[in-house]
């Protein structure tokens, strides 16, 4: 009843080249500019919309504003240097940029990390993926004015990150998990205490469901809206939680076990409608998954072994020549590190592939014409980007 | 919309009396235990190796020398500082602490409005120096080597009934692997007499490059093969390695790189000598330190002769250390090498008998004096006069030259040394063929604990079925009526040295034993015999506590006359090497200034 109905008649027929004419001389249109500084941005990019009224007629993104060239700098790095700068290409979760290239460095190096080490990392990951959730969740409302979400999900981020400080040392960027296995074991009376804090996020998700997935205006304002139809999904390579609310049940985790996930129980969310609201739902039953599996995981982890494999001294590590991509499902699709290998003690090459690339750009600007202004960061939110891992 | 849907929002009011979540800072609570705060070192313990500043991505540490922490044996004595303004946390250097000195407090926050102070040497006056929570690594470093990758030897049974070397050296794959473990700090080279490039030809092992490797060892040491067999590896007590583990063995991956090169890749490698220059050198003694500075001296291309008293060249190398040790055949390459450097070894040529010391003066434009240690000493007490009383060194080099020498089933050996070994591992394979089995009693003043001898040698000899008698001091060699050797008698030693540090061992009598034997060797300690100097040059000489004085270039009180090695310094392969070259640039820089002055 409140939605938006795009009126395309009033516009400019696209060129031969597909793009709109847009003569913005005519005082019909306005450029308006959606970031780098913006809450309802994922971080720092900005997209430059193109809208007449409040209907927007076209999106350009905008990235570059972090560019740190790290693939670059790990080419300069020995295969242990390069492990503590990994986890800034992804701030919100960067686990997953330690463990794809630890694995990717086992690959090649022909050492595998010890059980322990198997089970550990996988913790961390779904800590970590937990984490990323709760900046999703906490993101969706805030687009939509809905600022307490915000709140309480950074509150019970924080409460993990409590988790993780004493498990890895950091809050932030953890630096645990490493080539040949992790750092350490887990502190006396973690499951203890990470039960507590799981057991506040489930009471905080329980007021997430009434507040916000129960909200009619939440309802109305994402129902129906930036809709991705499924056919895109191939070519626009999107994976993870946003194929998955298009009723595409893949994940990684389960067609293709990396670390213990074949040892480990849980269904694949999916959704069908594949709009804004889908990909929330699909994102809170994860948040859920993922509280299952931390739960089983302390419970069914080795209480000791070692956590480290043998690994060569690494002042003058070298691996042999090869090549290796290693990927997994982290909370916004597939991950994945590419690694070359020449012989030398330092990486030929590093290439990283994070879904936001895909979603972030290419797919945004698919989605935004025809949106009501309103709705951008929403919808931006909801394709749950992050830039950092754009800017590699 | 049902009307649920526009009310359920309004619950959460209920928050609205929960505690603040967002805080101003953490401040207020601990962090957790494991939190990498702000780096400590404990200064005491950190050998200022600088593995931590090799590991750091950023660059953040520098080793800078701090008041009070001098230079030793071991430790550079520098410490690593830190810049905050670089490092990102990882604690990288933490894990790779070759001591574990380095840890992070678990503070949350520094301010300070100096910016300089974020550039600080932990461990010197920082608030959480002495913090026992934060971060340090869980166990030993895992991020290079513990262990020391372990060398086939001859089992005990198969190694005594001869004198095969016991030791079989390291297959390429092993040596890679040992190699591994070394961080490249250094510290060793301070320590090796000879200055060897250590972690420069570890490299080499590892990067399979032997040619380079043995250019490298040629820069400081014509006797690499010995002393990769015999070598007394002091570096190794000093590698940073072996403060949670075990020290590189460093001289097993010496002796591997010589074992990879093939003797006539080696002349090849090392090249050519200089021009001649016309000069010509006399050097006495053809041991290590003898033969090192002919080494040196002919590759500069002088007229280098060497005269040694015995039948065949090497010293004590040859007629001291056991070929179980040193096979002869790997001294004779590292002496071939030398030779093929265009240098003369005159054998059976004892100055004093052969030729005098004033010919030699006469005829060479430098005198090189290299004597040795080759007179045994005696415990003189009562009953070591006569037959059946033996020294350690005389024995040892007839054993060398293949003659028969006394043997009997029992033998009681005195002293704790690495001479006393050898010489009881000697015996004892002599009659394990001769008799069949072994019977060797060693005594010694030291107790077990503070053994002169290398534990391996302590381990290997009782292996090997010889028995230890520690704190042990010889009393009397009994006789029995027709003068013939029945055993050692022997006190209880309380201590070996007096309040000022003087040798003057204190007895417990009432603590006597009799080991029995019918023959006893001495093996306390060698003398020079300086007799080929004649009464003149003993008069004119300067002498300093019975030995020929020398000053730190090894010029003797004579201008034309130097000495080194053993018989005026010692004690053992690698200082006289060590010396050898610093004897032969002192008598360079004589000919160059002669050649300067004429
Ligand atoms: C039994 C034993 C075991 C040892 N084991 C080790 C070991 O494992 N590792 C180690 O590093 N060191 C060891 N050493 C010590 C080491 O051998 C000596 O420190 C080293 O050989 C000293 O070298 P040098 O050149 O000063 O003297 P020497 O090697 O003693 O050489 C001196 C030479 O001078 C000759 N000479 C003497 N007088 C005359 C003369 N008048 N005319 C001509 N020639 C003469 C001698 O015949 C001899 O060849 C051992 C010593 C002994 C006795
Ligand atoms: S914590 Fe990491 S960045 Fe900081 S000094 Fe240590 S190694 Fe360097
Ligand atoms: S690695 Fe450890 S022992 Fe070596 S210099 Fe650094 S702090 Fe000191
Ligand atoms: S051998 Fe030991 S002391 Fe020498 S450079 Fe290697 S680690 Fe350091």
């Amino acid at each position: 009843m409140f939605s938006f109905k795009p009126d395309r008649s009033q516009y400019p027929a696209p060129g031969p080249d597909g793009k709109l004419q847009i003569d913005l001389e005519t005082g019909k249109y306005l450029k308006l500019w959606q970031g780098p500084n913006h809450p309802g941005i994922t971080g720092n990019m900005s997209v430059e919309l193109t809208v007449c009224g409040d209907e927007v007629v076209e999106g350009k993104t905008h990235v570059g504003y972090l560019h740190r060239g790290f693939e670059k700098l790990m080419e300069r790095r020995t295969f242990i240097q390069v492990f503590p700068i990994v986890c800034r290409v992804c701030v919100p979760e960067p686990d997953f940029n330690e463990y794809c290239y630890a694995a990717a460095v086992e690959d090649l190096a022909g050492i595998e990390a010890p059980e322990y080490a198997q089970w550990m990392r996988t913790l961390i990951l779904e800590m970590g993926r937990f984490n990323s959730y709760m900046m999703f969740l906490g993101g969706i409302g805030g687009a939509l004015g809905l600022g307490i979400t915000g709140q309480w999900m950074t509150y019970v981020r924080d409460l993990m990150l409590d988790r993780f400080e004493e498990l890895t040392g950091a809050r932030i960027y953890h630096m645990f998990i490493l080539p040949g296995g992790v750092r350490g074991h887990l502190p006396e009376g973690f499951e203890g205490r990470m039960e507590e804090v799981l057991d506040t996020a489930e009471r905080y998700l329980a007021d997430i469901d009434r507040v916000m997935f129960s909200n009619s205006v939440f309802k109305t304002r994402t129902k129906g809206v930036g809709v991705i139809d499924p056919a895109l999904f191939e070519p626009y390579g999107v994976t993870g939680p946003n194929a998955r609310a298009g009723g595409v049940a893949k994940d990684l985790r389960k067609d293709s076990p990396y670390l213990v996930y074949d040892q480990l129980d849980f269904e694949v969310a999916t959704a069908t409608d594949s709009d804004i609201f889908a990909r929330a739902t699909v994102r809170r039953a994860d948040v859920q998954t993922s509280i299952d599996l931390i739960r089983q995981i302390l419970k069914k982890m080795p209480k000791t072994g070692p956590a480290m494999a043998k690994i060569p001294n690494v002042l003058h590590w070298k691996i042999p020549r090869g090549e290796t991509y290693i990927k997994g499902e982290c909370s916004r699709g597939e991950y994945g590190y590419y690694l070359v290998t020449d012989g030398t003690g330092y990486p030929r090459r590093i290439n990283v592939r994070g879904p936001s690339y895909t979603h972030a750009m290419a797919l945004l600007e698919h989605l935004i014409p025809g949106t009501n202004i309103s709705d951008v960061a929403a919808l931006m939110v909801s394709l749950h980007t992050y830039p950092p891992e754009i800017e590699r | 919309m049902g009307l649920r849907e526009v009310l359920t929002p309004f619950t959460v009011w209920k928050h609205v009396f929960d505690d603040p979540v967002t805080i101003k800072q953490p401040i207020g609570r601990p962090a957790a235990e494991r939190y990498r705060g702000f780096h400590q070192n404990d200064l005491d313990t950190c050998i200022g190796c600088g593995t931590c500043e090799a590991i750091c991505q950023n660059g953040a540490i520098d080793m800078v020398a701090v008041a009070g922490y001098d230079p030793e044996k071991g430790n550079s004595g520098l410490k690593p500082q830190i810049d905050y303004g670089r490092c990102c946390w990882c604690a990288l250097c933490v894990d790779v602490c070759m001591t574990g000195s380095l840890t992070m407090s678990n503070e949350y926050t520094w301010v300070d409005t100096d910016p300089d102070a974020f550039r600080f040497v932990p461990g010197l006056e920082e608030p959480w120096k002495d913090d026992e929570e934060g971060y340090e690594r869980e166990g030993k470093r895992v991020l290079s080597g513990i262990e020391r990758i372990h060398m086939e030897e001859m089992e005990p049974e198969a190694r005594i009934g001869n004198f095969d070397e016991i030791v079989a050296g390291y297959s390429r794959a092993e040596a890679i692997l040992e190699a591994d473990r070394c961080v490249e700090c250094g510290l060793c080279v301070a320590t090796c007499p000879a200055h060897m490039s250590i972690p420069d030809y570890i490299a080499a092992v590892r990067d399979q490059d032997y040619d380079r490797g043995l250019q490298l060892l040629y820069e400081t040491n014509p006797f690499s093969e010995v002393c990769g067999r015999v070598c007394t590896h002091k570096c190794e007590g000093s590698c940073a390695a072996l403060h949670e583990g075990d020290p590189i063995a460093i001289r097993w991956l010496k002796r591997h790189i010589i074992d990879e090169v093939p003797f006539d890749r080696r002349i090849e490698l090392i090249g050519q000598p200089a021009e001649p220059t016309g000069r010509k050198v006399a050097i006495i003694g053809a041991g290590p330190a003898g033969l090192t500075a002919a080494f040196d001296l002919a590759r500069a291309g002088h007229g280098v002769v060497v005269y040694e008293a015995l039948a065949h060249a090497g010293g004590m190398m040859r007629y001291g250390i056991p070929e179980y040790r040193l096979p002869y055949d790997a001294l004779d390459r590292d002496i071939g090498v030398i030779e093929a450097m265009g240098v003369e070894i005159r054998t059976n040529c004892r100055v004093g008998r052969d030729v005098t010391m004033d010919e030699l003066r006469r005829d060479h434009d430098a005198v090189v004096l290299t004597i040795g240690l080759h007179m045994g000493r005696s415990t003189r007490v009562p009953g070591t006069e006569g037959a059946g009383v033996e020294k350690a060194v005389d024995l040892l080099r007839r054993i060398t030259d293949g003659e028969k020498v006394p043997l009997a089933e029992q033998i009681v050996v005195i002293g704790g040394g690495n001479v006393a070994m050898d010489i009881a591992r000697s015996m004892a394979r002599l009659q394990k063929a001769e008799f069949g089995k072994v019977g060797i009693t060693l005594t010694a003043l030291e107790d077990i604990d503070h053994f002169l001898a290398d534990p391996e040698e302590v381990v290997e000899s009782r292996e090997e079925g010889v028995k230890i008698f520690d704190a042990r001091g010889p009393q009397e060699v009994m006789r029995d009526a027709e003068g013939k050797v029945t055993g050692l008698r022997t006190w209880r030693v309380k201590s070996i040295f007096d309040a000022e540090g003087r040798f003057a061992p204190a007895y417990d009598q009432s603590d006597e034993r009799v080991h029995a034997g019918s023959m006893v060797i001495e093996a306390i300690g060698q003398a020079a015999d300086t007799s080929l100097l004649g009464a003149a040059l003993t008069e004119a000489l300067e002498w300093n506590r019975g030995r020929i004085k020398i000053d730190t270039a090894f010029r003797t009180s004579e201008p034309w006359l130097f000495a080194a090695g053993d018989a005026v310094k010692g004690p053992d392969v690698i200082s006289a090497v060590a010396d050898g070259h610093r004897v032969a640039r002192t008598v360079m820089e004589k000919l160059a200034a002669r050649e300067v002055a004429q």
